[in-house]
């Protein structure tokens, strides 16, 4: 066999690298996850049992097969609030995804059909929020939310409501944080696939009669289908497992599995039981990541 | 139909600003209820010059930010070449897995799975853990804009160096890295605002002093609206604003 080639090297090298990073940094933390998860919990440190014995050898690794429990699993599958969390967090995901689908096509379209030399600005004014702290974004929003915020003294003054409205710590809340964090996410690659449309077919359609809003839902709507597609992947996949929202905007009775996996962790030290809830979560999303892998691609670098 | 888009697209750049300009306009109340309107004053931006843990957190931020940001930067650019320019290998699918993974898997997944295998080998937890940790999901946010613009280019100046002789590794440093500058260049800045923007997986991974900014900014934001919190983000909107402009204009002169 002849030595590899200069280039089968050089592709070799750069591939190493991230290659190493990412398997020590994330495929490996998966593996030890999944392993927790299967673990009891203890009052040591680190606080779960079994302990891999490295050195045991063969021995080590049957004593520690047979101490892995599926407990936590039982724990999860048995106790409501979990179920709870899990109904939550797709409602919630599935029901903003809704939202911004519906809110988000006229945007884009409008973005898309704006005059071509306005059109960098425009874009660049969805996108600055995307930029711009996630945290301080939800926060704006206890200001305008609570009760006496800025929206219930505005209703209050216009004479629309005789009592401020509870608007902070309830579903309402949690709704439009997920609409508003996400709506660049949703916007971008919509208007990414609207601004590629042949103009042309637009024409033809107008020129046999259809009146313009005939052409939105029979021409541009269809062919835009697959933008929609990519914003919801990229909206449905991170709110399904959305911490600071519903945390921030939430009430007490607001569940979602972020939530549950970071109160597990750091308020009740389960760390077996928050390891199960990440596998759950991680179920969960590994079939819309799947389904929407090559969207997601295309997605990521519209924003 | 027109006049119905126009109306959507206002409403809705209505929607993405209004609470960045109520957060920005209350920075500068004298009041310190956010109902009331006390007139004009600087006085939380004093305070805030004067509040050492949060200056504190927020040279944390930095130093993380840019070591993440440069760690992720390489890595991302490596991982869009070898995926763009030497696309058939063995394990690919799980290359491309794990370079773009990171990116969709839910924060509170990553922050706890990095902080049980940092633990697992014996590893301080504190700035350096933070910044394998935000490397990690920054990389694949540089390999996607890196790999759009490797897509972009013209192979006939790759091809054309090699043909006068330039070996593979000269070909990347006078002709391919040069061309993907720009890319390059937003990429890392993405990284860093994503860096400097995290809380969750920060929260998870840190340890006993590596308090960075966003981690602060949360513990004082659950206790309420805070007049110097408006001050800290109303800096951070301005800031970032002007870095996304400088970007936005940085790759317009270059075509982009």
């Amino acid at each position: 066999m002849a030595a590899p080639k200069p280039d089968r090297i050089v592709a070799r090298l750069l591939r190493l690298p991230p290659f190493l990073w990412l398997g020590a940094f994330f495929l490996l933390p998966f593996l030890v996850t999944l392993k927790i998860s299967l673990s009891e919990p203890a009052t040591a440190i680190p606080p779960y049992l079994p302990i891999l014995d490295w050195q045991g050898g063969l021995d080590g690794w049957s004593s520690f097969l047979e101490a892995l429990n599926f407990t936590n699993y039982l724990t999860l599958a048995r106790d409501d609030l979990y179920q709870a969390a899990v109904i939550g967090s797709l409602s919630y995901a599935g029901t903003a995804t809704l939202v911004l689908a519906l809110i988000g096509t006229p945007i884009a379209y409008a973005l898309a059909r704006a005059p071509e030399r306005c059109q960098p600005l425009l874009v660049a004014l969805v996108v600055v929020p995307f930029w711009t702290s996630f945290l301080i974004r939800i926060y704006a929003w206890i200001a305008i939310l609570k009760q006496e915020g800025l929206l219930n003294l505005a209703l209050l003054k216009l004479g629309v409501i005789s009592q401020p409205l509870e608007i902070l710590n309830t579903d309402a809340a949690v709704m439009i944080g997920l609409v508003y964090a996400y709506l660049p996410f949703m916007v971008l690659p919509l208007y990414a696939v609207m601004n590629r449309l042949d103009p042309s077919l637009r024409e033809a359609a107008a020129d046999l009669g259809a009146s313009p809003t005939r052409v939105f839902w029979t021409v541009t709507l269809p062919l835009s289908l697959p933008g929609i597609a990519a914003g919801a992947g990229l909206c449905f996949i991170p709110m399904v497992g959305e911490f600071v929202i519903p945390d921030l905007l939430g009430g007490s009775e607001t569940l979602m599995l972020g939530r549950v996996l970071w109160s597990e962790f750091f308020s009740n030290r389960d760390w077996p039981l928050a390891a199960a809830v990440a596998v759950v979560l991680l179920v969960i999303v590994i079939g819309p990541v799947m389904l929407f892998r090559d969207s997601l691609r295309a997605g990521g670098e519209g924003a | 139909m027109n006049g119905v888009t126009r109306t959507a697209l206002w409403l809705g750049l209505g929607f993405l600003y209004a609470p960045i300009l109520v957060l920005v306009a209350y920075s500068f109340n004298a009041s310190a209820l956010v109902t009331v309107w006390g007139g004009f004053s600087a006085r939380w931006y004093t305070a805030l010059f004067s509040d050492a843990p949060l200056i504190a957190a927020a040279w944390v931020s930095l130093r993380v930010a840019v070591l993440a940001s440069l760690i992720a930067t390489i890595l991302g650019t490596l991982a869009a070449l070898a995926m763009e320019r030497h696309g058939r290998f063995r394990g690919r699918t799980l290359f491309t897995g794990l370079v773009y993974g990171p990116m969709v898997m839910p924060e509170v997944m990553i922050g706890l799975s990095l902080l049980l295998t940092f633990i697992g080998i014996g590893l301080d937890r504190g700035v350096a853990t933070i910044v394998i940790s935000h490397a990690t999901f920054c990389t694949g946010f540089v390999a996607v804009v890196v790999s759009a613009r490797l897509r972009g280019l013209d192979r006939s100046l790759e091809e054309a160096a090699a043909d006068l002789g330039a070996g593979p590794l000269r070909v990347l440093g006078t002709v391919t890295l040069p061309l993907l500058a720009p890319a390059i260049v937003a990429g890392a800045l993405l990284a860093f605002t994503l860096s400097l923007d995290d809380l969750v997986i920060a929260s998870f991974v840190s340890g006993p002093g590596a308090t960075t900014l966003p981690m602060r900014l949360y513990s004082q934001v659950r206790l309420g609206v805070n007049p110097e919190i408006n001050a800290a983000s109303t800096l951070l909107v301005g800031l970032v604003s002007v870095a996304v402009l400088a970007a936005s204009i940085l790759t317009a002169k270059r075509g982009g």
